[in-house]
């Protein structure tokens, strides 16, 4: 059964049809990505998902629940957590701070007893920052957890925000070009990360990447996009393989 | 972070004493001062959660102010001064009969002021930046028009005289003691770092699961809420109030207060808040027609000079240190204890 599922999902501005009929499945445990040229339209499908962009047609199903047009943060409560192209931290906050608001989510009392610290908000207060902590010891930033999130290096603040959306206990990870900037020794990094963060949290993942050795390696399925069209789908192999793919990325050479 | 305790509850009980000492031995103008600059820091806080922590610019303070001043004076104005005070139009029925104490009507005043925002933030809430600053200005004005035509209720522009002057240094530093400690209290629970990660990335924010408007909502009745307490003290600081107090330069003064303090500081607005406080009064002498002789130079005080030196020294502040005194920053009691500190700037900092 698929986890999550778009279904003919259509997104125009004005006269600009960004997406059309995005068709996608991704099942438990399953990493799907989504790649193509620049302006392809990738981050508006992923906006689609997380209704920063409401699809003008179609819809989206998590767990066969339709999750349309739901407001961004009901939608993260139902457990698709996401990544921004440009790192969105909260950078003046620490990093524990950060960690610490992605489980704001879950929180049950109310701000009168955040307030005045009734016993319950206490007990949560507590766990919150035990489970925070925990986290950040999984991914390797416990020792940095009093730093500011701005001071981190870039490598650590990828990191660092993957982490944060786990927080909020996913069972859906959306990652927007999570190795854009990175050199070859962080890309692997992060790709060994990813596998790991994957295995360990038991989720799944649908991500928007440029690396192709990063894709290729990780993908269980690989979705291709061009004028947000979606010109090929299948597994890796395939779709290196695929005669469209090569044309949209080298272009066609005028001998066709 | 037993220490920490320690020390707060000490500090409170030595401010305490100060008080008790300040109130048998300064004159009255200072004492004024005193309460004013403790006034100013309860006014000052409860703008700063909305506009520093949370990150909103709203500009309708001076309303909620205002609803505080003139609830909590007609249900603490006696009803001969009422009747006094109501010779155009009676007023209303049930305030001219009622005559409570000032703690309940403190309470009451902030509750009202709180949930006038909350019907405010209702649609203003939506807006962001620049639009939610005029949103919330526009606001502030009705309240204060709707102050000066409602004759049966408010006495229109005429104000009311005769509020019993309730407010004394306890009651301004003990409601700006309480305020500290609640908002610290709420700064550093989730729901503060909620409203901080919505200061620093809506999108963010939003997209961790956090509610926008629920949690802008939280923000600005409560810090409505504070305004009207603080409000209230200041009406019956006074013991005159009339709609005219209440314009926009009130808004723009806590304003003021807030940035020159540090946007998100707590220390800073209350720092701010005496400098700005008691600047303002020791400039006074500006003002007054004399002649000042300081060996190179010397001039005529014109009145109105105080104001024009207050703002140089306001553009001094503001270009040399760019996020205020204190920027985000806030006082504690680590620099005490270093070594063993090192874990507590998460969980407990030092109250003030």
């Amino acid at each position: 059964m698929a986890l999550l599922k778009v279904e003919n999902a259509t997104m125009q501005f004005g006269g600009l049809t960004a997406v059309k009929d995005f068709n996608l499945e991704i099942k438990e445990g399953e990493i799907v990505s989504l790649i193509g040229p620049n302006g392809a339209g990738k981050t508006t499908a992923f906006n689609m998902v997380t209704n920063v962009y409401t699809p003008t047609n179609g819809k989206v199903f998590l767990n066969n629940e339709d999750i349309t047009g739901l407001r961004q943060d009901l939608i993260t409560q139902k457990g698709i957590a996401r990544t921004f192209q440009n790192i969105r931290l909260f950078k003046d906050l620490s990093v524990l701070d950060n960690v610490l608001i992605g489980n704001h989510v879950h929180i049950k009392s109310n701000f009168l007893g955040a307030i005045f610290k009734l016993p319950k908000y206490r007990n949560e207060e507590k766990e919150m920052i035990e489970k925070s902590i925990e986290l950040l010891r999984e991914v390797g930033l416990e020792d940095l957890k009093n730093e500011k999130a701005s001071s981190l290096p870039y490598g650590k603040q990828r990191k660092l925000e993957i982490a944060r959306a786990l927080a909020t206990n996913p069972k859906i990870l959306l990652l927007d070009e999570p190795a854009a900037g990175m050199n070859p020794t962080e890309t692997d990094e992060l790709t060994d990360f990813v596998r790991e963060v994957k295995d360990k949290f038991k989720l799944s993942i649908f991500m928007i990447e440029h690396h192709m050795q990063m894709v290729m390696s990780l993908s269980d399925k690989i979705q291709v996009f061009e004028y947000g069209i979606t010109i090929a789908e299948g597994t890796p192999a395939q779709i290196q393989n695929d005669e469209k793919v090569i044309n949209a990325y080298l272009g066609v050479s005028e001998d066709d | 972070m037993k220490n920490n305790k320690i020390l707060n509850i000490a500090l409170i009980i030595i401010i305490f004493l100060l008080l008790i000492v300040a109130n048998g031995n300064l004159d009255s103008y200072v004492v004024r001062i005193l309460n004013l600059c403790a006034i100013y820091s309860v006014l000052g806080l409860s703008m700063n959660l909305i506009n520093g922590f949370t990150g909103m610019f709203s500009l309708g303070h001076a309303g909620f102010i205002a609803v505080g001043a003139y609830t909590t004076a007609l249900l603490t104005m006696t009803e001969k001064v009422k009747t006094q005070n109501f010779f155009m139009e009676p007023l209303i029925a049930p305030f001219n009969s009622i005559s409570i104490s000032f703690l309940p009507a403190l309470l009451i005043a902030g509750l009202l002021s709180a949930f006038i925002a909350f019907l405010i933030g209702a649609p203003a809430l939506r807006l962001k930046g620049d639009y939610l600053a005029i949103a919330t200005l526009g606001f502030a004005e009705i309240i204060r028009i709707v102050l000066n035509n409602a004759q049966s209720l408010t006495n229109g522009a005429l104000g009311l005289r005769g509020i019993p002057r309730a407010t004394n240094l306890y009651w301004s530093f003990g409601v700006a003691i309480v305020t500290i400690i609640i908002l610290i209290s709420l700064i550093k629970s989730s729901y503060g770092r909620a409203l901080k990660a919505i200061r620093e990335d809506e999108i963010a924010a939003e997209s961790m699961g956090i509610n926008l408007f629920k949690h802008k909502t939280i923000a600005f009745t409560i810090g409505a809420f504070f305004a009207g307490v603080g409000g209230g003290l200041l009406g019956n600081l006074m013991g005159t109030i009339d709609p005219n107090m209440f314009k926009f330069v009130l808004t723009f003064n806590i304003l003021l207060i807030i940035v020159i303090g540090g946007m998100g500081s707590i220390t800073g607005t209350v720092i701010s808040a005496f400098i700005v406080t008691i600047l303002g009064e020791l400039l006074r002498f500006l003002d007054m027609e004399k002649q000042f002789n300081f060996g190179f130079i010397s001039f005529n005080g014109i009145p109105g000079l105080r104001m024009v030196v207050f703002s140089v020294i306001l553009m001094v502040i503001v270009l040399f240190f760019r996020n205020g005194i204190m920027g985000t920053k806030e006082f504690s009691w680590k620099f005490l204890f270093k070594k063993t500190a090192t874990d507590e700037s998460l969980t407990e900092g030092g109250v003030k």
